[in-house]
């Protein structure tokens, strides 16, 4: 005890660091599933750090043809590069290496995949809105750094498989107007695949983009601090409070806890499922392929997007070419990106509230944002559902054609149906909370009245419960009104066109009088 | 910034007192706000847990998370048993399965008692009451933003920064210029050669034996049988000294015969096939892919990376996915020994399109 107190006394009066204890170590944090999302892609990626950083001790980036003399017996006396040679290493050779190499793996997937549902989270609670906006705009940046991370890292081995997804991107790459042929000259130091790619994709994949990622890591985590958690509505909580567990002892035992749980599950998964074989590939060649291949999870949409375009689009204007068939899925797959990161700004204008919004709305009390956020998961699920098109012609028995024609259908149609179904369906949600709320819930009990007639007992909320399905926020449409200098302009009026769209089906929230009216 | 303990009875108060206090001045927008609210109940009263209120449940908890810890110590210690244990033995794969499983395991069990330990211990053990934090608007204060203002008034007033606008301006110009060095000393990823040049032509030219992928053996027009299909690499390409993927990334071919009857042939293509032997390029219009697969019956090829498929019998055109070109034909004859020779290089550049293809 005197240890912990001389030690404290000696590096505060070095760092100040009781200040820092002092305003964090009992800060508040609020409590709900969901909110674990983001800790998962927080504690993954410091798993990815970790054994990262283990691969890199035995990971040699070089491009040189070497024979494999290693110990896996099929492959023994092929040409291969070091890089694909000393992957094959890790995985034979070292006891261990397999296994970091799987936890890598498997925690790059998770990490990808729990920023996606972290980022659902956000988006269909309306978390991004004020003061948030800019947090989004960097946890967005953070998914697109995930992607281009586990990308670069997928094609070190040098297999067959990675090489193959670089000849996609160098064909993409080609594709792009003017500069397409030399940005893909530059890049691979060479005519594809040349031996240069692999080394300048290694320092991108473990100095750059890692580098880029912790500082924005930082800043999303500053941010959240400044801003403190939202939390869900609940008897008590408020715009103005935030209700928790404190980061001493509590909330630092469960995250921390949490870390361990998240690692060791990785960890599992790890030893009991390979991923990723790459001794069953070979050996990176621009001739053989194999059938039936698929890219890492969240680099499908994209592919998808590739499979998806009809055939010849293709234009050749005053003899320069425009490849329709890859810079239509590009700059759709762009815009798309850009549309899910500028949407925070998008609905601050539409709906004007200048305030701060600390409390996550419930997805159904927004049904215009969450049927917007349903048709974007439909049209990503109809691309990722494509990379997968060939796998599932041949698993179900169906021709490829059919299948390509229905995602075509899935991608383009689907998000429209996927709106106004969300939407119907979250009004018809809204009503059902506001009837429970004024009319309470059926208990199932039935009762004979002295008339005869036979009655089901309602039973009336609690007022915790009730504050729960009445507290959200309500929006109606912008009326046009001439401005000081009495006119209407064209950005009132789209503005006000976009509220309509917004906020014309509306349910009320449950309102004090009508309640009481209710009880008498 | 202290949290406050709450109770089920006096903070629910407080709790309606914050909303008017902070009541903002910020516009609400189309929100509605209405008069007639249902007011927030405030808290709930608390409801204690099993070890808040049975001590021998307590004690049972603190036994299962040491208990769970100590598991993770005897984790920790079995996975070095493991390493050790299940060594990876030259030329027995089992060993390594034995390895990544048992070392995994234990590194689990390692990480997991810790994990789930002190979950446990902080739901079942640390005091469990909700606490209270007031929120503050992010804005800073009037005054702070009086301050801040101030002092970039008085940065501005001591250096002059809008005053002297040719310095202010010079300099910005000066940080304009500096990265374009930056850009320039990029150039030099790539040897000083003219990619677009090197991307329309590959190693055939007239007189190169097609070969068999990978062994480079020679193949006879008498070998190649209806509905075999042979993957092809030009003669000389094994024993490159360099740029031998780049070149076979370029000059990869697949040949086929076909039926007479079936091999429809365009009209300024007389003569690019020899007995119904056809080469085309193996490099997908599209993006690049390998086209490997040889449907035999249809003779269609299919890219197994974005199925894109192209009619062999009717010079190799896009038929389905997407593709937008058909594959280029390579013009092959015999020589006088009777093995494939090309006729030529392809007439077009391969694989995929870029912006100077047509040219």
């Amino acid at each position: 005890m005197r240890f912990t107190g001389w030690a404290a006394n000696y590096i505060d009066e070095r760092t100040s660091a009781s200040t820092a204890v002092k305003t964090l170590g009992r800060k508040i944090f609020p409590d709900h599933w969901s909110f674990m999302l983001g800790e998962v892609a927080l504690y993954s990626f410091v798993v990815i750090l970790l054994s990262g950083t283990f691969l890199t001790f035995f990971f040699d980036p070089s491009m040189t043809e070497v024979e494999y003399e290693g110990s896996y017996v099929p492959l023994q006396g092929i040409p291969m590069s070091v890089a694909y040679h000393s992957s094959l290493d890790i995985s034979f050779e070292i006891r261990g290496g397999l296994l970091m190499r799987q936890v890598h793996h498997w925690a790059a997937l998770l990490f990808v995949a729990s920023i996606g549902l972290h980022m659902l989270r956000v988006f269909f609670t309306g978390a991004f809105r004020k003061p948030r906006e800019l947090n989004w705009v960097i946890g967005f940046l953070l998914f697109v750094l995930a992607m281009a991370l586990g990308f670069t890292g997928y094609s070190l081995p040098d297999d067959l498989l990675s090489g193959n997804g670089l000849r996609i991107i160098d064909g993409m790459i080609k594709a792009v107007p003017l500069a397409g042929g030399w940005i893909s000259y530059l890049l691979f130091g060479d005519e594809f695949p040349g031996t240069d790619i692999i080394p300048r994709l290694y320092v991108l994949h473990i100095l750059l983009l890692p580098a880029i990622l912790v500082a924005l890591i930082g800043a999303h985590m500053v941010l959240l601090i400044v801003n403190k958690h939202t939390q869900f509505a609940g008897p008590g909580r408020t715009n103005d409070n935030v209700v928790g567990a404190p980061v001493m002892p509590v909330f630092a035992a469960k995250a921390g806890g949490f870390f361990f749980i998240v690692f060791g599950v990785i960890v599992l998964i790890a030893s009991l499922f390979t991923i990723n074989p790459i001794w069953n590939y070979g050996p990176y060649d621009p001739s053989p392929v194999s059938a039936g291949t698929q890219p890492d999870w969240y680099i499908g949409f994209a592919d998808g997007a590739l499979r998806l375009i009809p055939p010849h689009l293709e234009t050749v204007i005053f003899g320069y070419t425009w490849s329709w068939n890859v810079l239509i899925p590009l700059v759709g797959l762009l815009v798309f990106l850009a549309a899910a990161a500028l949407y925070p700004f998008l609905e601050a204008w539409v709906t004007g509230d200048k305030r701060e919004h600390h409390i996550a709305e419930r997805p159904r009390n927004n049904p215009t944002r969450t049927a917007i956020g349903a048709a974007g998961v439909t049209f990503y699920a109809g691309l990722w559902a494509a990379a997968s098109s060939d796998l599932i012609a041949t698993h179900f028995r169906l021709s490829i054609e059919g299948v390509i024609h229905a995602l075509q259908f899935v991608t383009v149609v689907g998000p429209f149906i996927a709106y106004f179904v969300t939407k119907r369906v979250c009004l018809a949600l809204m009503r059902k909370d506001r009837e429970i709320a004024l009319h309470g819930f059926e208990s199932g009990r039935i009762v004979r009245l002295p008339g005869g007639e036979y009655i089901e007992v309602h039973e009336q909320l609690d007022d915790y419960e009730r504050w729960k399905l009445v507290s959200y926020e309500e929006y109606q449409p912008l009326m046009v009104r001439p401005d000081a200098r009495g006119r209407i302009t064209a950005r009132q009026r789209v503005r006000a066109s976009m509220s309509r769209w917004f906020f014309e089906d509306r349910i009320s929230p449950v309102t004090q009088r009508e309640l009481e009216s209710q009880r008498h | 910034m202290m949290a406050d303990d709450h109770d089920g009875t006096t903070s629910g108060e407080a709790a309606e007192t914050a909303v008017e206090k902070h009541a903002s001045s910020a516009s609400p927008g189309v929100a509605v706000e209405r008069a007639d609210r249902i007011p927030n109940p405030g808290f709930p009263p608390e409801r204690l847990r099993v070890t808040d209120t049975d001590p021998a449940k307590e004690r049972a908890a603190e036994r299962t998370v040491s208990g769970l810890f100590l598991l993770s110590v005897v984790g920790s210690v079995l996975a070095v048993v493991a390493y050790f244990a299940f060594p990876i033995v030259e030329g027995d794969p089992s060993t390594i399965r034995l390895n990544n499983l048992f070392l995994g395991l234990g590194i689990t069990l390692g990480l997991l008692g810790i994990g789930i330990g002190a979950v446990h211990w902080s739901k079942a053990l640390m005091h469990g009451h909700e606490l209270v934090e007031e929120r503050h608007g992010t804005r800073g204060s009037d005054e702070t933003r009086a301050k801040a203002v101030e002092i970039f008034q008085a940065g501005n007033a001591e250096s002059g920064f809008t005053r002297r606008s040719l310095v202010r301006n010079t300099l910005i110009g000066a940080l304009v210029a500096t990265p374009i060095p930056a850009i320039a000393i990029f150039r030099d990823l790539a040897p000083a050669e003219d990619p677009i040049a090197l991307l329309k032509h590959t190693m055939w030219e007239e007189g190169v034996r097609l070969t068999r992928d990978p062994s480079g053996t020679p193949i006879k027009a008498s070998e190649v049988t209806i509905g075999s299909a042979f993957h092809v690499i030009p003669e000389g390409l094994t024993e490159l000294e360099s740029h031998k993927l780049e070149e076979k990334a370029k000059a990869a071919v697949l040949l086929m015969r076909l039926p007479l009857d079936r091999l429809n042939e365009r009209e300024d293509r007389q003569g690019w096939s020899y007995d119904g032997i056809v080469a085309y390029s193996k490099i997908c219009t599209h993006v690049g892919c390998p086209v490997a697969l040889y449907e035999q019956q249809t003779h269609h090829l299919l890219c197994p990376c974005h199925q894109s498929e192209f009619d062999v019998a009717n010079h190799a055109e896009v038929i389905f996915g997407p593709a937008a070109r058909p594959l280029p034909q390579l013009p092959i004859t015999v020589d006088e020994e009777g093995y494939l020779v090309a006729k030529s290089d392809f007439t077009e550049p391969v694989g995929p399109s870029f912006w100077e293809r047509a040219l």
